[in-house]
């Protein structure tokens, strides 16, 4: 049970990330609105999933060095501080990004807003809390090597990638083809209060 | 506050907004001309349910004289909804509120009580100045990066004017919003097409020509604007520039067509150096340029000089003077302020290159001085001017003065202030409301209207 738990979490926050407007789904209909072309949402997906992914990286990457030159501990004391602080930012200051990418996007443009739009929501911290146990789990048997923890944090990734993948590609399929936009004005609730608790609480979990 | 839902007034697409319940008040900006008492925003009741239909329910005074309130715009509106930079939990609740003249700011929300709203901010022109680098604050737009003011001077009341930014939130002054202005210098209106990332300004002049009323000189040596600016909305960067020559005298009123799939959008022109008509054109994406056509000349027409006031006497002809121009929801219906000749003219602007005019009236004018059917004292001055349309297209409401030091050019004896509202036919054609006459209260004269909700200039759309 134990052995399986971490990836169940990594698969629920992708799906979480996912259903956040914000993170893709409703770009990838707009673009398809515009453009006519149902196509266009399903290739928007694409770049959509890869700059979240990056973002997401970014953090692993980060969180796995850190963990070769310093104590486990410190590690989760230090990122429960940042994703409280984060939690904090997101909530006074979130709304005040300059706004690069609009409806003219392309490709790359899409890759670039989805890398920004993640980062900047504290998408990547928010998995520290099972990110820290899953990749920095150096038994007495095999010591902790940053070539030891790529495959399992490459893994951490792909999971939260996919999952989040999924749930805004149904989400995008759904509206775009059977619902249409007029749901939003009503049913758009406020997932950005939601994530800033999520970010509070996976700080939580890490220092207590 | 953040909300759990958006706010109601938030619609994706300009489709829905057009099935948007009837607006039940006005808000209007009224200044005295004088500068001895403080300028208010005044609230109409336009319900016509309502008792007190057609008359003043209340009212805000601003703190000091002699701002000129002039135009003004909500917190936050539809683009709120756009995918790629979404706030859809911010309420429209705030009017943003700038005195030209003074280039002080008010924030004045509308709730609890939207008949009796409250300042609850003042940015002094000072803080404007030193964070933005701007003054005489004239059009505010809510928008993807939070509200747009913008300005027609720099700090000093010199060139260039441009554009700054306000949180939509905390209202703090975050700074000039123009990264890269190329030649752009003189401003006046500016509206974008958020499914084109680009944002098209308009010009007027600077202060020192416009602020004791226009200047024959400048005007006659083709040397205000008359000019149109394309930006890249996102890289703030300026594009492209289209001169509209030197017969054409300010270019102003900016109307992007609402459904930001359409590439195209009108604006008028006050005057032509030519023959004093006043035209309307189209522009439109042409390759992978901006480009624009005249669609519509409005001529002026012959009068007695005797009747004329002295800047016009020379010529024996009373211009249109089109001021303001508005376009319905669904792009179909384009509206015409006439302030010199007292027409409204409707057209319809379904193909945006073949507008037809589908109608027509009349009220006030420099030579007409046409009534209304429920005016008390018979001949009305002043034109129809700051003019703004129901999101449903079913209702017009307009006022009838354009600046304190120009009304006295073409209306010498003053302007006694009036607001009146037409009733649009399903196939087009308008006519006047009999029982919808706001008689303005002596020492203020009416400017811009904003409509409970919204209307069809204060919101912009990303959903086609």
């Amino acid at each position: 049970m134990s052995d399986i738990s971490p990836w169940l979490v990594l698969a629920g926050l992708g799906a979480f990330h996912g259903i956040n407007p914000a993170m893709g789904w409703l770009f990838a209909v707009a673009l398809g609105l515009h453009r006519g072309n149902r196509r266009i949402v399903f290739l928007s997906l694409i770049p959509i999933a890869l700059g979240h992914a990056v973002s997401i990286a970014i953090v692993v990457t980060l969180v796995v060095i850190l963990g070769l030159v310093i104590d486990r501990h410190l590690i989760e004391i230090a990122g429960g501080a940042v994703l409280i602080g984060w939690a904090v930012y997101h909530a006074v200051y979130g709304h005040r990004h300059r706004v690069r990418v609009g409806m003219q996007a392309g490709f790359a443009g899409l890759g670039l807003w989805s890398f920004m739009m993640a980062t900047a929501h504290g998408a990547g911290v928010m998995l520290v809390p099972v990110i820290i146990p899953l990749c920095l789990a150096a038994s007495p048997a095999k010591e902790l090597t940053a070539a030891g923890s790529l495959p399992v944090s490459l893994a951490a990734v792909g999971v939260h990638m996919a999952s989040m993948l999924a749930i805004t590609g149904i989400i995008a399929f759904i509206v775009y083809e059977w619902i249409g936009l007029a749901f939003l004005r009503r049913g758009w609730f406020n997932v950005d209060l939601i994530w800033t608790a999520a970010l509070v609480i996976a700080g939580i979990i890490l220092i207590v | 506050m953040a909300t759990w839902q958006p706010d109601p007034s938030f619609y994706p697409s300009p489709r829905m907004a057009a099935k948007a319940p009837r607006e039940n008040l006005a808000y209007v900006a009224a200044f005295d001309p004088e500068r001895k008492k403080p300028d208010a925003i005044a609230v109409v009741d336009v319900n016509p349910n309502s008792p007190s239909y057609s008359q003043i329910v209340g009212q805000v005074d601003m703190p000091n004289v002699g701002d000129e309130l002039h135009h003004f715009g909500w917190n936050a509106c539809s683009s709120c909804l756009c995918p790629n930079a979404p706030h859809p939990h911010v309420e429209r609740r705030y009017l943003v509120v700038p005195g030209l003249r003074s280039s002080r700011l008010h924030i004045i929300d509308t709730r609890p009580d939207p008949r009796n709203p409250k300042i609850v901010k003042i940015i002094e022109p000072e803080e404007v100045a030193e964070k933005a680098g701007y003054s005489r604050l004239h059009t505010t737009h809510c928008g993807p990066e939070g509200i747009y003011v913008n300005a027609l001077g720099d700090a000093k009341g010199n060139r260039p004017g441009g554009i700054f930014l306000l949180d939509h939130t905390s209202f703090d002054v975050l700074g000039q919003w123009e990264m890269d202005r190329g030649p752009q210098e003189l401003a006046y209106d500016f509206w974008w097409h958020l499914g084109h990332d680009t944002m098209v300004t308009s010009e007027w002049g600077t202060p020192d020509t416009f602020e004791n009323g226009l200047v024959p000189e400048v005007l006659l040596g083709s040397k205000y604007g008359r000019k149109l600016h394309f930006w890249d909305l996102h890289k703030r960067k300026h594009l492209q520039e289209i001169d509209f020559g030197e017969e054409h005298q300010l270019v102003f009123e900016l109307r992007p067509a609402h459904d930001p799939t359409k590439a195209y959008g009108f604006v008028g022109c006050v005057i032509s150096l030519k023959d004093l008509s006043s035209s309307i054109w189209t522009w439109y994406r042409d390759g992978d340029k901006w480009a624009v056509k005249k669609i519509i000349e409005i001529p002026a027409e012959p009068a007695d000089p005797e009747l004329l006031p002295p800047v016009l006497q020379g010529f024996k002809a009373v211009a249109p003077l089109v001021t303001d121009i508005d376009l319905s929801m669904d792009d179909k219906y384009l509206y015409v302020s006439c302030w010199g000749t007292g027409d409204m003219i409707q057209y319809d602007v379904s193909d945006p290159f073949e507008p037809k005019e589908t109608g027509r009236v009349r009220i006030g004018g420099i030579v007409s001085r046409t009534s209304h059917p429920a005016a008390k004292n018979g001949a009305l001055n002043g034109g129809p001017q700051m003019v703004e349309i129901s999101r449903d297209g079913k209702r017009v409401y307009f006022t009838n003065s354009l600046y304190g030091a120009i009304d006295t050019q073409f209306y010498p004896e003053g302007i006694d202030g009036w607001m009146v509202k037409l009733k649009v036919s399903k196939k087009g054609g308008i006519k006047f409301d009999k029982k919808f006459f706001v008689e303005w209260p002596k020492g203020h004269r009416p400017h811009q209207v904003r409509l409970e909700g919204g209307d069809c200039s204060s919101d912009s759309y990303c959903y086609p």
